[in-house]
C-alpha cells in the first residue's frame, strides 16, 4: 500500500490495536479513506469491522494507534467530536430508539432547540417529514414522521437510519451492514444511496459481508480477518470473479500472495472467510 | 390528528378513567364523605408529600432504572432541617442545606450506578439501609418540634393554607408537576431521558451522555425526596424519626398506576399525577365505604394488578 501523506487522505487510522478483555479483536491495523472515495470493507462476523468503525466514530477508544482527520491527528476523540468533523454513521444495530416516533429519532442526540436547550418540535417534525420525502422516498402516506420506530419495517428502519445520517451533510457517511436482512428492492435502494454519496463528493465506508452488494458501488475494497487487513483492491484493477477468487484464497490458506497486501502473518483458522462467499 | 393524539394519550386517558370511575364509586357509596368539600382538603394536604416523590421517580424509572432509597433520604433530610432550624433558627437556611443534602445523596446513588456500573436497585437497597441507619443512630430515635417555624411566612408558603383550607403544599406538588413535565417533554434534556431508557446501547452511540444522564436524574431524586420530607414534618410540626417509612411502596405504585412500565423508554408525569391521586384518595374510599382498614392493601393490591395489566395491553397493541 502507498503510504501517502496524511493531508492527501480524508482520513487515516493507523496501527489501531483493540481488544476487549482477553480478545484482542484489531491487531495492528491500517486503514483509510480517500476525498471521494468509496471503500468497502469486508470480511467475516467477528473480523472485528463494527469495532473498528466504532473506534472511528469515536464510540471506542482504541488501545493504541492513531487516526488523523484531513491530516491532523486527533486527540480526546468523542463521539460529538466524530459528528463535529462530520462523520455519520448508521450502525449494524441501527442505534433507533424503538418505542419512538420517527421525527424523535431523527434527531436523536441532536435535537433542534432554542439556546436554553428548550426543543422546537414544531420544526423538527417539518424538517423530518422533508427528510423522509427527500431521502427515503416515502411518498406514500402510510408512513408518517409520526410512526413508532418500533412498528416499521426492517427496510423502513434502514431508511430512517440513513436518511439521519444523510441529512446532516456528512463528508464521511459509515454504513455498517446496511443491507443484512433488507429485501432486494430495498437492498437496491441503499446501494443508490451510496452512489449518490459518491455523485456529491463525499466518501463512505459501505460493510457488508455480501461481496456482491458492495463490488458495483465501491472504488477500493479492503479485507479484514480476525483484526488484520489481509487484502486491498483498487476496483479498477481486479475483475469480481477474480476478486472472488482471491477471497477463496485467503479462505483455504489465510494468505494473499501476489497483488494483494498485508499478506504477512496472516494466521489460519477454523472459522476463516468462507462466510464471504456466495 | 386526532387519532395520532388518542394514540399517543391512551395511557393517559384510560388511567384518567380509572380514577373517574372510583371517584363516582366512593360518591355513590358514601356521598357524605365525598360530596363534601373537607375531604378533598384532607386530600390536598397528605397527597403532595408522596406525589412529589413520584413525580421525580418517574424520570429515574423511564431512564431505565429504579431508587428505593429515596424514603430514607426524605427521612434523613427531615432531620437535617430539624436540626438546622433549630441551629440557627432561619427556615430557609435549614430549607436551602437540607435540599444541598439531598441533592447530595441522589448524587451518590447515581455516582454509584454510573462509575461502577451497579445496578441501581442494588445501590439503592445499600443507601436507603445506610441514610435510614444514619438517621436513627444521630437521633437516638427522639423526635423533635417544629412548632417555632410557625413563626417564618415560609411556613406559610410551603404548607399553609389559603382562603383557610386549601393546602399550599398541593400547588407546590402541581408547580414540580409542571415543572418536570416541562422537562420531560420540552427539553433535550428530557428527550435524552426516554432515549437512554429506551436503549441504552443507542443512546451511546448518537452521542448522548448517558452517564450524566442518569446521574442528573439519580441527583433530583434526592432533591425532591428533601422537598418533601420538609413539606412532611412541617405539616405536623413535628420531626418523626420514622418519617419516610411507608411512603417506598405507595411512592412506587404511583408511577406504575400512571402508567410509566418498568422497563423504561416511556412514561408521563400526567399519569403519575393521576396514578398519586388514586393511591391516595383509595384508603379514605375504603373506610368511607364502610369496609374495614383491612381491605386497604387487598384493594391497593387489585387496582394496581388491573391497571398494570391494562397499559401493558394498550401498549402491545401500539406496538
Ligand atoms: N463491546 C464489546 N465487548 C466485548 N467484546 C466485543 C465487543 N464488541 C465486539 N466484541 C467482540 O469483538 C469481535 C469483533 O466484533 P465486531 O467488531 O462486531 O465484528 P464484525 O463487525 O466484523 O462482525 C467479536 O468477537 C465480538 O464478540
Ligand atoms: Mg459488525
Amino acid at each position: 500500500m502507498k503510504m501517502a501523506e496524511p493531508s492527501e487522505v480524508l482520513v487515516k487510522m493507523v496501527n489501531i490495536r483493540k481488544s476487549f478483555g482477553h480478545a484482542e479483536v484489531l491487531r495492528g491495523v491500517n486503514f483509510e479513506v480517500g476525498y471521494n472515495e468509496i471503500v468497502g470493507l469486508l470480511g467475516d462476523n467477528g473480523a472485528g469491522k463494527s469495532t473498528l468503525i466504532k473506534i472511528l466514530t469515536g464510540v471506542h477508544q482504541p488501545d493504541s494507534g492513531e487516526i488523523y482527520w484531513k491530516g491532523q491527528k486527533l486527540v480526546n476523540y468523542s463521539v460529538a467530536k466524530a459528528r463535529e468533523l462530520g462523520i455519520e454513521t448508521v450502525f449494524q444495530e441501527r442505534a433507533l430508539s424503538e418505542q419512538h416516533s420517527l421525527w424523535r429519532n431523527i434527531f436523536m442526540g441532536r435535537e433542534i432547540t432554542n439556546r436554553w436547550g428548550f426543543l422546537d418540535i414544531k420544526k423538527q417534525r417539518e424538517e423530518a417529514e422533508r427528510i423522509i420525502r427527500e431521502y427515503m422516498g416515502f411518498t406514500s402516506s402510510a408512513l408518517s414522521v409520526d410512526a413508532v420506530v418500533g412498528t416499521m419495517s426492517g427496510g423502513e428502519k434502514q431508511g430512517v437510519a440513513i436518511a439521519r445520517a444523510l441529512h446532516f451533510q456528512a463528508d464521511l457517511i459509515i454504513l455498517d451492514e446496511p443491507t443484512t436482512g433488507l429485501s432486494l428492492s430495498e437492498t437496491q435502494k441503499v446501494l443508490s444511496f451510496v452512489e449518490e454519496i459518491k455523485k456529491q463528493g463525499k466518501s463512505a465506508i459501505f460493510i457488508t459481508h455480501n461481496i456482491y452488494h458492495v463490488y458495483p458501488v465501491a472504488d477500493r475494497i479492503v479485507i479484514l480477518d480476525r483484526g488484520r487487513v489481509v487484502g486491498e483492491f483498487m476496483k479498477a484493477a481486479i475483475p469480481l470473479e477474480k476478486l472472488v477468487e482471491k477471497l477463496y484464497l485467503v479462505a483455504r490458506t489465510g494468505r494473499l500472495n501476489d497483488e494483494g497486501s498485508f499478506s504477512e502473518g496472516t494466521p489460519k483458522g477454523p472459522h476463516g472467510l468462507e462466510s464471504l462467499m456466495p | 390528528m386526532r387519532n395520532r393524539w388518542l394514540a399517543e394519550n391512551r395511557t393517559q386517558m384510560s388511567i384518567l378513567f380509572v380514577l373517574f370511575v372510583l371517584l363516582v364509586l366512593f360518591m355513590i357509596s358514601s356521598p357524605k364523605t365525598f360530596l363534601s368539600g373537607d375531604i378533598y382538603a384532607a386530600f390536598m394536604s397528605t397527597i403532595p408529600f408522596s406525589m412529589i416523590m413520584a413525580l421525580s421517580l418517574t424520570l429515574v424509572v423511564i431512564c431505565g432504572e429504579m431508587d428505593l432509597s429515596f424514603p430514607s433520604i426524605m427521612g434523613f433530610c427531615g432531620y437535617v432541617f430539624t436540626q438546622v432550624f433549630h441551629a440557627t433558627g432561619s427556615v430557609a437556611i435549614a430549607l436551602l442545606v437540607c435540599i444541598l443534602v439531598g441533592l447530595v445523596a441522589g448524587y451518590l446513588n447515581g455516582f454509584l450506578i454510573v462509575k461502577f456500573r451497579l445496578p441501581s436497585l442494588v445501590v439503592t437497597i445499600g443507601t436507603q439501609f445506610f441514610w435510614a441507619g444514619l438517621t436513627q443512630v444521630l437521633c437516638q430515635g427522639l423526635g423533635r418540634t417544629l412548632v417555632p417555624t410557625k413563626e417564618s411566612p415560609l411556613y406559610y408558603l410551603l404548607v399553609g393554607r389559603v382562603f383557610g383550607k386549601v393546602p399550599v403544599q398541593m400547588f407546590w406538588a402541581v408547580v414540580v408537576a409542571f415543572f418536570l413535565w416541562l422537562i420531560l417533554n420540552r427539553h433535550r434534556f428530557g428527550a435524552h431521558i426516554y432515549y437512554t431508557g429506551d436503549n441504552e446501547a443507542s443512546a451511546r452511540v448518537m452521542g448522548i451522555n448517558v452517564d450524566r444522564v442518569k446521574t442528573i436524574v439519580f441527583t433530583q431524586m434526592g432533591g425532591f425526596a428533601a422537598f418533601a420530607g420538609v413539606l412532611a414534618s412541617l405539616e405536623v410540626l413535628y420531626f418523626w424519626p420514622t418519617l419516610g417509612q411507608g411512603y417506598l411502596l405507595k411512592t412506587i405504585a404511583a408511577v406504575f398506576l400512571g402508567g410509566t412500565p418498568v422497563e423504561g423508554g416511556v412514561g408521563t408525569i400526567f399519569g403519575t399525577f393521576i396514578g398519586a391521586i388514586i393511591i391516595g384518595i383509595l384508603e379514605a374510599g375504603i373506610i368511607a365505604m364502610g369496609l374495614s382498614g383491612f381491605w386497604t392493601q387487598l384493594v391497593y393490591g387489585l387496582i394496581i394488578v388491573i391497571s398494570i395489566t391494562i397499559h401493558s395491553v394498550l401498549r402491545r397493541k401500539v406496538a
